[in-house]
């Protein structure tokens, strides 16, 4: 047994569990250096993001995971143990002792030992494949056990449950949901709620059973075990999940005697003291005015206060909002404060939109002037600003309901952010308050990126961006501050207006651009406003973008024709109008790709990528692919990208219209137009849609009578259905629309701005469009089809210019002043071919990479690859 | 120790691309990225770029900022400083950089 005695003056501090709230503390505390903290956690890891534990089986690894590591503690001066569990605790002598008899003193302990899973007593529950979710230890039980069965079943319909649920989705189960309750989230929802959000998770293939209370588990028939329920019903499934609920981990404070509360949970008060005087509690381990918190939040929030308690400062827990907004599976899910009207007198008022699977309900005070609490499902864009009302007693305005009723349907009042006090948590990850906004712009900062650098808000989910903007621009409004709209510091102009100056003026280059109208000191511009005016005089010239006057203003996928990947190399994409591809120019991509061992996928957009190419590699294997009757792709440019297509009536048996020509052919006109942000189209050949037409920028659909536009969808990081244009038109007509809708876009759109959020920040938005290119409202339309006409007839393959260029291909080479190439590109095999080196894969001296071949999942083997 | 400093010869004042970025080989196989603003100011810096940990600095875009040049890493877009090698948009993060000079039509740089 070994013993610590104190020598130093340092406050011993001895924190028992690392989890998110013990590592919260940790960190509050290690900042100034005035104690000695020692750690001790009973699992084999320090603290992990468990909020997000989910996405574990989304690929993320526990290092992804992991909150701190032992280098970051030792670099803080912390020491920890870890499978140190804390078996006895001497409140008199003040020391600790863990199982394996260490013992460690302290001036003050800290239990955040956190909650177990609750399993309820259902005789069975110790069978193999019956587990919890907790951990990622209990992840990897779950991923072991889910690797032998077919399907699983989560006890348990609460917030956590359905998170478990979606990782046994994730691992390919089929799933189940087991509630005792009628419906599912029953703290958090009503249940109208609770049946919309049920049937939405039904319909991504999750069974949900409610009512249901599990009487025994037994052997199954066809799976390993079946669940008996009450009402004489069964189930059988492989794994069961319980995930019904938490329990506070107090035994510690149980055995030597705390004040425990009648149903656990460590009593604290409002500095997260418990009943003696040099021990603490924080998180789930800890009840506050007689509740549990089973949220990180107020977690952190008695973190802070224990650690202000102990270095003397006066901050209190006074309790936290247990508003949630949260996605499930893809479903939107919002709640606050008293979401089932148990106030008094409470009013409702609620929306139900059953086409979009909507559902929007607000709880206001008898006298309808105070927000008392919200649920919604299937859309939980309102939630900020019904959050402000209700934490602030915001009044409401006179129609309350205004507030969840769609925007067309009149006027939405806006929450004025002036409305706000100070106290306003604008971003509850960091627990930045409107007051703190004000402070951080009343010491300097003039734009939100300052704010945010010194705030830290809107760092942590991002969720609060808008508001953010709000307030900050607010604030800056009312100190006089005009709040700018110029793309950079080198030009006092929008995207808009530059556009417009380089096209009135006919300006060519960016030098004489910045010359006549740059702001005074203005010299070389920089990375933001130079690929935006390459775009522009791209757009209304057209002229080859690597001639000297513009190769300075591309980014580098543009000025090198290529996709930099992480390593420096490039990838490769020849153009495959349609996804159409002939068995000859398939051959030749293959005898490429083989001779500079190139990796070969296939792309989203119906064609063929080939990764790790040198720079010095791109001019020979493009002239192989233009020798074979093949052209650029554009997949480096903010241009159109591709049409994915169908094979429509040409081949198929339901096919109206042919999708496939008409999908050449938009893709051979619009090559090569530079844009704001890249564009995608598709073309469907009927309306099964299976080019997926409405996630595209533009999205054609076959009819018996036409085609059907749609435009401004969206795949990618904010999906948008696309909205339908005009309907059974002919080819000509199409294309006149097209024409103009595009160039009004590439016009009007700001920097990076996609087709999809363009059309919304347009005052009048989708009806404004038609009146433009359908009406001709702004009699703009002969000149938008003229420039188009242009760009299409000026178009050229910027890599067939290339590599006709002596000149151009000097650039292409690593070094100057050496034909080596760069040494720290090396390359190892995974499933039969290459893929980039990892760090601690690189071997710079020696000829051979050993690397693990990853065939199978479960299964390595060692193979030596030669260096290429 | 202190090392004597010398210039070593890089290349021809013509293989420089003017507001654009080439990348050089020093003897010690360190690689450095070369930017010419003029025929009068070219700038060397490393060319590893230690955010995105590839050597690909001098294919990024230079701009000015409160009158100093920068580059514009092409993977993550941290600027670096071409007089000084810091970067602007984490104090963290730094690279090295070099004096030049152009000599009977040779670009040099000074190299420990």
């Amino acid at each position: 047994m070994k013993s610590q005695i104190s020598t130093n003056i340092k406050q011993k501090i001895v924190v028992v569990g690392n989890g998110m709230v013990g590592h919260h503390f940790v960190e509050q505390l290690s900042d100034n250096n005035m104690f000695d903290i020692t750690v001790l956690s009973a699992e084999s890891r320090l603290a992990y993001d468990r909020v997000h534990l989910s996405e574990y089986f989304g690929g993320k690894t526990a290092e992804d995971l992991a909150l701190t590591t032992p280098e970051n503690y030792e670099s803080l001066g912390v020491n920890f143990q870890l499978n140190a569990k804390v078996t006895n605790i001497d409140k008199s002598a003040k020391f600790v002792t863990t199982e394996s008899g260490d013992t460690y003193t302290y001036d003050k302990l800290i239990l955040a030992t956190g909650s177990f899973p609750f399993v309820p007593p259902i005789p069975g529950k110790e069978r193999d494949h019956c587990l919890v979710y907790r951990t990622i230890d209990d992840l990897d039980a779950i991923q072991a056990s889910a690797n032998k069965g077919k399907v699983g079943v989560v006890v348990g319909g609460g917030l956590l449950g359905l998170e478990a649920a979606n990782a046994l989705k994730q691992l390919g189960l089929e799933t189940h949901v087991v509630e005792f309750a009628p419906q599912l989230m029953g703290v958090q929802l009503d249940k109208a709620g609770g049946q919309l959000l049920r049937s939405m998770i039904e319909d991504l293939g999750v069974t949900v059973h409610t009512e249901k209370a599990t009487k025994i588990i037994v052997d199954g028939q066809t799976s390993v075990h079946r669940m008996e329920f009450a009402d004489g019903s069964h189930l059988e499934t492989d794994l069961i999940l319980f995930s019904a609920g938490i329990r506070p981990y107090d035994n510690l404070a149980r055995e030597f005697d705390l004040a425990l509360g009648e149903r656990g949970g460590i009593v604290v008060d409002n500095s997260c003291k418990t009943s003696d005087e040099n021990i603490y509690a924080i998180g789930e381990c800890a009840l506050w005015n007689n509740f549990i918190y089973g949220l990180v939040a107020p977690g952190y929030n008695m973190a802070k206060a224990a650690a202000s308690h102990i270095s003397g400062g006066d901050l209190q827990f006074t309790g936290a909002d247990m508003s949630t907004k949260l996605k499930l599976m893809g479903v939107e899910v919002g709640s606050i404060g008293d979401a089932h009207a148990k106030t008094p007198g409470a009013q409702c008022y609620t929306y139900e939109n059953q086409p979009d699977n909507i559902y929007k309900k607000i709880v206001v005070s008898q006298d309808g002037k105070t927000l008392l609490g919200a649920v919604l499902v299937g859309d939980t864009s309102e939630y900020d600003s019904l959050l402000q009302y209700a934490l602030n007693g915001i009044e409401l305005p006179e129609s309350p309901d205004a507030l969840i009723l769609p925007s067309s349907s009149g006027e939405k009042p806006t929450l004025g952010v002036d409305a706000l006090p100070d106290s306003a948590t604008i971003c509850s990850c960091l627990n930045v308050t409107k007051g703190d906004i004000i402070a951080a712009i009343d010491c300097g900062a003039i734009d939100v990126g300052e704010v945010k650098s010194s705030t830290k808000a809107s760092t942590g989910c991002g969720g609060c961006t808008a508001l953010l903007k709000n307030v900050t621009d607010n604030e800056l409004a009312k100190r006089g501050v005009e709040v700018s709209t110029d793309i950079c510091q080198h030009f006092a102009y929008s995207r808009i207006e530059l556009f417009h100056i380089i096209k009135a003026e006919k300006i060519k280059t960016f030098a004489d651009l910045i010359a006549k109208h740059g702001n005074e000191h203005a010299k070389l511009g920089c990375e933001i406003c130079k690929p935006a005016v390459g775009s522009i005089l791209s757009s209304v010239w057209n002229d080859y973008i690597l001639q000297n006057d513009h190769l300075p203003l591309q980014d580098t996928n543009d000025a090198y024709l290529g996709n930099m990947q992480k390593d420096g190399t490039y990838s490769v994409v020849p153009r495959m109008p349609g996804g159409e591809v002939t068995p000859d120019k398939l051959i030749v991509i293959g005898e490429i790709a083989k001779e500079y061992n190139l990796y070969t996928k296939i792309t989203g957009g119906q064609r063929i990528d080939l990764f790790g190419a040198r720079i010095d590699q791109l001019p020979p294997i493009w002239e192989r692919l233009i020798a074979a009757g093949m052209e650029t792709g554009h997949a480096y440019g903010k241009s159109l990208r591709t049409v994915k297509s169908c094979v429509g009536s040409t081949w198929c048996r339901y096919g109206v219209q042919d999708s496939m020509s008409m999908a050449i052919f938009l893709e051979n006109r619009y090559k090569g137009l530079r844009s704001p942000h890249k564009i995608k189209f598709a073309v469907s050949g009927c309306t099964r849609e299976c080019a997926e037409a409405q996630s595209k920028d533009i999205g054609i659909i076959a009819t018996e009578n036409g085609w059907n536009l749609y435009v401004s969808g969206n795949g990618g990081m904010k999906p948008r259905h696309g909205d339908l244009f005009a309907t059974d038109l002919d080819d000509e007509t199409l294309v006149k629309y097209i024409d103009r809708y595009l160039m009004f876009y590439v016009r009007t759109a700001d920097r990076l701005q996609r087709t999809s959020v363009w059309l919304e920040s347009l005052e009048g938005g989708l009806s404004y469009m038609q009146s433009v290119v359908i009406d001709d409202h702004l009699k703009v339309c002969d000149e938008l089809e003229k420039q188009m006409a242009d760009v299409v007839a000026t178009y050229q393959c910027e890599w067939k210019t290339t590599v006709e260029s002596p000149e151009q291909l000097k650039r292409f080479r690593q070094f100057v002043n050496s034909a080596d190439s760069d040494k720290n590109i090396e390359f190892v095999t995974e499933r039969e071919q290459i893929r980039p080196a990892r760090d601690e894969e690189k071997n710079y001296q020696g000829q051979v990479i050993h690397s693990l071949d990853i065939t199978n999942a479960g299964i390595t083997s060692l193979s030596i690859t030669e260096k290429a | 120790m202190n090392v004597e400093k010398q210039w070593q010869t890089i290349c021809h004042k013509d293989d420089l691309v003017t507001h654009a970025g080439v990348c050089a080989l020093l003897k010690n196989e360190q690689q450095i990225a070369l930017f010419k603003i003029n025929d009068d100011e070219v700038y060397a810096i490393s060319n590893w770029d230690p955010a995105g940990n590839a050597n690909v600095l001098y294919r990024g875009i230079i701009g000015d900022n409160k009158g100093d040049f920068f580059v514009a890493s092409p993977l993550y877009k941290q600027r670096f400083l071409l007089n000084s090698g810091k970067c602007l948009d984490d104090e963290t993060l730094a690279v090295n950089n070099y004096d030049t000079r152009i000599y009977e039509e040779q670009v040099q740089v000074l190299v420990a």
